[in-house]
């Protein structure tokens, strides 16, 4: 069976890594040349085995309603933000009542709101970073009165940002809020 | 004569070392004071697939501190102590010999038996058997060079260890699970979802780390020879962040629900979920003091992200660790529990700190501007850590004393999240 455990991959990482212990000063030899005693055979064990799994994720069926209608402003799902900031600016104010109100007119849809930060920073961190904007989301939907019952919030953090951004338009493409209908 | 044979086999030797680059490995600095050193062909070592005296010999040659003779220019090659010629290696400058014999052994294993010899004292340093399934060789051999390290440097090494770290090749996302030097990499996971924060469990046979396989990040613990994966956390909101106690039995994580990230404990069986932090802000990045007393972790409760630590059994007092600096992130121990390192954004730049927990004192380590995932070797020597050239991410590491650094790239994909393993028992 060749599930994923085993890509073959010729490991080119570097092997090295093992290599740099470094003592703290030149390292002549030890002066005590004691012989360590012949060991009655060590016995080298294994643990070195792993075993793997292949995940593919499935998709939602895609199927056109009010959500993903290009002309309806529910298909806009990004909310953007400022560096550093969960504060959402007054432009995308539409967008999130278009959304309290299609939840509140179908009580059984659920959304979750994906945070997202740009690539600066440490990818725990920004997961963290990202959650505060989704909350920041989530915050101003309760305000217009949806239930908690109809959000989750999560991040990715910057684990979809574009990893060769040189300036801030790029970075401001990954500093943002998505609005997900699951299975939709 | 024998002076200009000898740097004549250096310049092979490295030449042959460059060639044998699957690794791209570069090495800067430290390189004043290494010693020189012989590693003699194994004598039947063609019974095993593996040329264990030519891994002892890389092993050796990448940390920085000794020098290995080439095996061409060898006045000969014995096979144990007592056919050492002692003049001879004098006279190629050589301060130790190490001689070793593969035989078969009657149940299909095989015995290696090895000698370390001080040539100038010309008394054997060590003598040792080992007994062995041919598929084990390398990890036999880089238990040989831990023990030649330690007699001739006074530290233990960390050569029979593993390494762990994520690839996203196209939209491929992959864990990695390797030895030292980076050999016999196998993976873990291979997801088109992100897979992020690999933590070794203490005696090394347990991953944790997080998937978003499920369109949010959850914890799994990957049980590594049976392929075995159970979700340890799937809470709403995020779950992230794993790491492990001293004793292996609990995990301090991330939750967030509806709200900021905040870090608790849970058994790693699952269960017994306990809050360690309420704060308003950002919680994260635990990590336990190797005495289990202690979680250290990262804060932006005083406006920037510092690193805190707080009780490993909850309670509300918390006490700030890091002032320099307005950004210091992921915080991991040395084993003894002495050092910190963690990252720190100067500048701009984000780098590697080692700040001293005797005495408070700090030390940038690293020269990325991009550079994450700080994790020490179980010797405590070297530290293992992300770093970016260019849109691509490597891996890298730097002695504890800032001395000895090599980077260690694979040929294709982006490589992050780096986790250095226990010792290989």
């Amino acid at each position: 069976m060749k599930n994923a455990t085993t890509i073959h991959s010729k490991l080119l990482i570097a092997a090295a890594i093992s290599m740099l212990l470094v003592a703290c000063k030149s390292t002549p030899m030890k002066d005590d040349a004691a012989v360590e005693d012949k060991s009655a055979g060590m016995s080298t064990s294994d643990g070195s085995d792993v075993k793997g799994a292949v995940i593919d994720g499935s998709g939602g069926d895609g199927s056109m309603n009010e959500l993903n209608d290009p002309n309806n402003i529910l298909s806009k799902r990004n909310i953007y933000f400022d560096y550093n900031s969960d504060a959402i600016r007054a432009e995308f104010r539409p967008n999130i009542e278009a959304h309290a109100k299609y939840l509140q007119a179908h009580s059984n849809a659920k959304v979750t709101l994906q945070g997202n930060a740009d690539e600066r920073g440490t990818r725990e961190y920004n997961l963290s970073l990202g959650q505060r904007r989704s909350v920041s989301v989530k915050t101003a939907l309760n305000l217009l009165g949806v239930s908690d019952s109809q959000i989750e919030t999560v991040s990715y953090g910057e684990e979809n940002a574009n990893p060769a951004c040189g300036d801030d338009d790029c970075y401001q493409a990954d500093r943002r809020v998505e609005i997900v209908y699951p299975n939709e | 004569m024998h002076i200009i044979k000898f740097i004549t086999f250096l310049t092979i030797g490295f030449f042959s070392l460059a060639a044998n680059a699957a690794l791209d490995i570069e090495i800067t600095g430290g390189g004043a004071q290494q010693t020189p050193i012989a590693i003699v062909p194994f004598g039947n070592g063609k019974s095993i697939k593996e040329d264990m005296a030519k891994i002892i010999s890389d092993d050796l040659y990448r940390s920085g501190l000794f020098r290995p003779l080439n095996t061409s220019g060898m006045p000969n090659l014995p096979t144990n102590a007592a056919q050492i010629k002692y003049p001879e290696w004098a006279a190629l400058q050589a301060q130790a010999v190490v001689v070793g014999d593969v035989s078969a052994l009657s149940d299909g294993r095989f015995n290696v038996a090895f000698q370390l010899v001080d040539v100038l004292k010309q008394q054997p340093l060590v003598d040792m058997d080992f007994q062995l399934q041919a598929k084990h060789a390398r990890m036999t051999a880089h238990k040989i060079a831990d023990v030649i390290y330690e007699k001739l440097t006074g530290h233990p090494g960390a050569f029979a260890s593993r390494i762990a770290y994520v690839k996203k090749l196209g939209e491929r996302h992959f864990l990695y699970v390797a030895d030292s030097d980076g050999y016999n990499s196998q993976s873990l996971v291979n997801s088109n979802e992100p897979v992020i924060s690999p933590a070794w469990s203490p005696d090394g046979s347990k991953m944790a780390y997080v998937s978003f396989e499920k369109k949010k990040p959850i914890v799994f613990i990957h049980t590594l020879t049976t392929g075995e994966r159970k979700i340890v956390a799937n809470y709403k909101g995020n779950n992230s962040a794993p790491a492990w106690s001293p004793d292996g039995k609990r995990l301090a994580i991330v939750l967030t629900y509806g709200a900021n990230s905040q870090i608790y404990t849970i058994n790693a069986s699952g269960g017994d979920l306990q809050s360690i932090t309420k704060s308003r802000g950002i919680d994260t990045e635990p990590a336990f003091s190797p005495d289990g007393k202690w979680i250290y972790f990262t804060s932006d409760r005083g406006g920037k992200p510092q690193i805190y630590k707080t009780s490993a059994n909850g309670g509300s007092e918390v006490s700030r660790v890091t002032f320099e600096g307005a950004y210091n992130v992921s915080p991991r121990f040395s084993p003894d529990g002495t050092k910190l390192v963690y990252i720190r954004n100067d500048g701009g730049r984000f780098r590697v700190a080692m700040q001293d927990l005797t005495n408070g004192q700090v030390q940038l380590l690293s020269e990325g501007s991009q550079d994450e995932s700080p994790s020490f070797s179980p010797n405590g020597r070297v530290i293992l850590y992300a770093t970016k050239k260019g849109a691509r991410g490597s891996l890298a590491s730097v002695s504890f004393d800032g001395k000895v650094r090599q980077s260690l790239s694979e040929a294709r994909g982006d490589v992050r999240e780096s986790a250095w393993g226990p010792m290989l028992k």
